[in-house]
């Protein structure tokens, strides 16, 4: 475990702590939560059984130079990221000059050619974007995703913070804490900036799939922090490639939607013919500029597992800068080098196919059979472009209060980004922490559960 | 954005103050009920109670017959049932979870508190010494609901279409309280004048909250005639139908102008009519043209205002609204 001196203060005065105090007001801050909805929603049945995501009291710290680290290279990470895909929807220099292989983007099922020769407000595609990180056994960051579509969990760490001003107000006396508070007041006005140009007071809606999407609560958060209509797709509609909003004195112009609703389900006419959630006409008015998207369409050709492998050589291609944050190393199997080296340490290796997500047809190396090995070395002879390979990474730990103690518990983070004209990360972010021992899986739906990340000076 | 109001939000609004006042009704019948609607020989009616709700063909599926226990059961607890207290407290969360980037966090966390209570209530917390309890509980906490929408609810359009829900709903509940009751407890029309159980009239009024102002307006006299007049007609009784009309036409007409919304104007018209008939006819009238018939056509009355404005403001077709869910009948 990193000790680090930033942590010092706070780790002292926990310690000031009993163990029956700390169980105590962990309880009732997930009572409060509980209460307050702050839920994501399970639906079995007929019934409606809303789950609090597991919150860890004891806050996952980092020091203002270590967050500066982080930010700085999130900050250039997404400049790269909005540059490149500028560049796909318009030139393709990339592309023609050969640093990424073209059938990686244009063959990739995210990549929409709808898109082609759009311009958009300051270039920026990518105005929110929720970047994983994990640490390896160094301390050193490293880049997991960048998640460039529709990333969540925001509202679960202001939601967090302000469990943690209210449980421990004992714990933050001048420790210089990074305020969240503006998250709301950042992301609209980033929205403002890309509102179509010649708009005095731009009409901001959130497109949310509904009260059954199970990310319901941060619609309602995010709408909520910024002072905007929560709106479904049955509640907009297009007339003369324009955007408007049915209200009780009819309808009303729609200028900037940030939209928590995936491309493929946004507009029927454009994608998804069967999509009930979207909005009939949408990309028609999108097209010809008369509403904003935030994020763009066609933003998930950018936070695909295969362009992740280049995106060092993105990073050094458009801004001629090595990258602040490392990524996972990873060979590119397409390349002769990389797949030998990938065949001749295939159990050491996690094995990933480029065109799947959601952790479809990986191989982890150390956990798979002689015989899982073998099938695994098969497929990547016979279509080794299809593959990628990288090491696997030991998640760092963080305390963790289970069962009345304290035992270390894998994190990684998941740091947030505004891009309008200019780029902010808001301070920590959201850490994930796999509440069962020796866990490396943090995501909600298998157990994990979150903690607050404090920036302190 | 502070001068729009999405359509949606508009009706969800609306039928989030009508599922809390439905709920605080039901609570008060029941309670009634319980506690002071004994007859002579101490036998209760628990009938008329399905019959109030229009209910009588799904409450005797599922039950031989309308006992304290099924009947209070059916209608606190059920979650099956669409007419309980706890669908209707649902059915106004839900509103409320729609509503949240709308309402404040009082709001919303009061009604996910209380569903969340109600949802958790089992058979044997309605054993007979527990009702008046929860009873109590249940009213207070709708009660909580309104003061705290009262006290932190911002002052746009939402509330104008959250009290006019409210009205409405009240509205429509003392008629059919009134109806219900006034034909059980005087079974042929020739009776009116005779004797009766003034027991059974005052828990009428208690029902309503009434008692104390009727009191007030007529200190001896309990009659029929006239504690139908106080609940339909008395302009100064916050339960009246007459009361909740004219809110109702009070709230439309601010709302049109303060807004500039030019749709509802059958509602207004529709209201108007209710309105100067109310005003204009007495009880002894009413009693001779038939209560049920009138009280009937009150209660038509009320459902066309409900899709007027469902179709001028709401923006859907009032099939595919929640009027269609709202009314079994």
């Amino acid at each position: 475990m990193l000790r680090s001196e930033a942590s010092r203060t706070v780790r002292e005065r926990l310690a000031g702590l009993s163990i029956d105090a700390l169980k105590q007001r962990a309880a009732s801050a997930n009572a409060e939560m509980y209460n307050l909805g702050i839920t994501f929603t399970v639906y079995s049945d007929a019934k409606t059984i809303d789950r609090t995501l597991p919150f860890d009291v004891i806050p996952r710290i980092l020091s203002g130079g270590e967050w500066q680290h982080i930010e700085s290279g999130i900050v250039q990470r997404i400049s790269a990221i909005n540059l490149l895909l500028d560049d796909i929807y318009h030139q393709q220099n990339i592309l023609r000059d050969g640093v990424i292989p073209s059938e990686l983007v244009l063959g990739n099922r995210n990549y929409r050619p709808l898109m082609q020769g759009i311009d958009l407000p300051h270039k920026t595609y990518v105005n929110i974007c929720g970047t994983d990180l994990v640490r390896d056994e160094q301390g050193t960051f490293l880049v997991l995703e960048d998640n460039a579509r529709t990333p969540s969990g925001v509202s679960y760490v202001v939601e967090n913070r302000h469990m943690m001003l209210r449980a421990f107000p004992d714990l933050l006396d001048e420790i210089g804490l990074r305020p969240i508070e503006n998250y709301g007041a950042k992301l609209i006005s980033a929205l403002y900036e890309i509102a179509p140009a010649g708009v005095a007071n731009p009409c901001v809606v959130l497109l949310s799939p509904g009260i059954y999407n199970s990310a319901y609560f941060e619609h309602v958060f995010l709408a909520r922090e910024m002072g905007v209509p929560l709106v479904e797709g049955r509640d907009l509609l297009v007339e003369d490639d324009r955007v408007f909003m049915r209200t009780t004195g009819g309808l009303s112009p729609v200028d900037v939607i940030y939209r928590r609703i995936d491309d493929d389900y946004l507009d029927p006419e454009a994608f998804l013919r069967e999509s009930m959630l979207g909005v009939p006409g949408l990309m028609r008015s999108y097209r010809a500029g008369n509403v904003a998207l935030a994020n763009a369409v066609g933003t998930g050709v950018a936070d695909d597992k295969a362009v992740y492998a280049y995106m060092p050589r993105i990073i050094r291609y458009y801004l001629m800068q090595e990258p602040i944050l490392q990524s996972v190393e990873t060979h590119i199997c397409r390349e002769a080098g990389a797949l030998r080296y990938t065949l001749d340490h295939l159990a050491e290796l996690v094995v990933k196919p480029v065109g799947e997500a959601g952790g479809y047809g990986i191989t982890v190396g150390p956990k798979s059979s002689r015989r899982e090995l073998e099938e695994c070395r098969a497929k990547l002879l016979a279509d080794p472009a299809n593959y990628i390979s990288q090491p696997c990474i030991k998640l760092s730990v963080a305390p963790t209060l289970v069962d009345g103690h304290v035992e270390p518990r894998h994190v990684d983070l998941r740091p947030f980004a505004v891009t309008g004209s200019g780029t902010w990360v808001l301070p920590g972010g959201l850490t994930r922490v796999a509440l069962r021992g020796g866990s490396l899986v943090v995501n909600s739906s298998q157990g994990g559960g979150s903690k607050d990340t404090w920036v302190v000076a | 954005m502070p001068d729009v109001l999405l359509a949606r939000y508009a009706e969800c609004i609306f039928w989030l103050a009508r599922y809390v006042e439905r709920a605080e009704n039901l609570a008060r019948i029941l309670d009634v009920n319980e506690t002071f609607s004994r007859d002579s020989r101490g036998g209760q009616n628990w009938r008329s109670i399905v019959q109030l709700n229009s209910d009588e063909d799904r409450f005797f599926a599922t039950h031989e017959r309308a006992s304290g226990h099924s009947v209070v059961n059916f209608y606190v607890i059920d979650s099956d049932n669409p007419t309980s207290i706890v669908s209707a407290i649902r059915f106004a969360r839900e509103n409320a979870r729609t509503l949240r980037p709308l309402i404040s966090t009082e709001m919303w966390v009061q009604l996910n508190v209380f569903y969340n209570r109600l949802a958790s209530l089992e058979a044997a917390d309605l054993a007979p010494g527990n009702l008046a309890g929860l009873f109590a509980s249940i009213k207070e906490a709708c009660q909580t609901h309104t003061g705290i929408t009262e006290g932190t609810f911002f002052r746009d359009q939402g509330w104008y279409f959250y009290q006019i829900g409210r009205y409405i709903e009240r509205a429509d509940q003392t008629t059919r309280l009134l109806d219900i009751k006034y034909h059980l407890l005087l079974p042929d029309i020739s009776d009116v004048g005779s004797p009766v159980d003034v027991s059974q009239w005052n828990a009428l009024l208690r029902s309503a909250a009434g008692y104390h102002a009727y009191r007030r307006l007529h200190a001896v006299s309990t009659t029929p005639a006239r504690v139908a007049g106080f609940l339909l007609l008395n302009t100064a009784f916050p339960r009246s139908v007459h009361h909740c009309v004219r809110e109702v036409g009070r709230l439309l007409a601010e709302v049109k102008s303060r807004y500039s919304l030019r749709r509802g104007n059958d509602a207004a018209e529709e209201l108007d009519r209710l309105q100067v008939l109310l005003g204009t006819l007495d009880i002894e009238t009413i009693l001779r043209g038939g209560l049920h018939e009138f009280l009937d056509s009150i209660q038509g009355q009320l459902i066309a205002v409900t899709r007027e404005i469902s179709t001028a403001f709401f923006g859907y077709d009032p099939e595919a609204s929640q009027m269609q869910t709202a009314r079994s009948h």
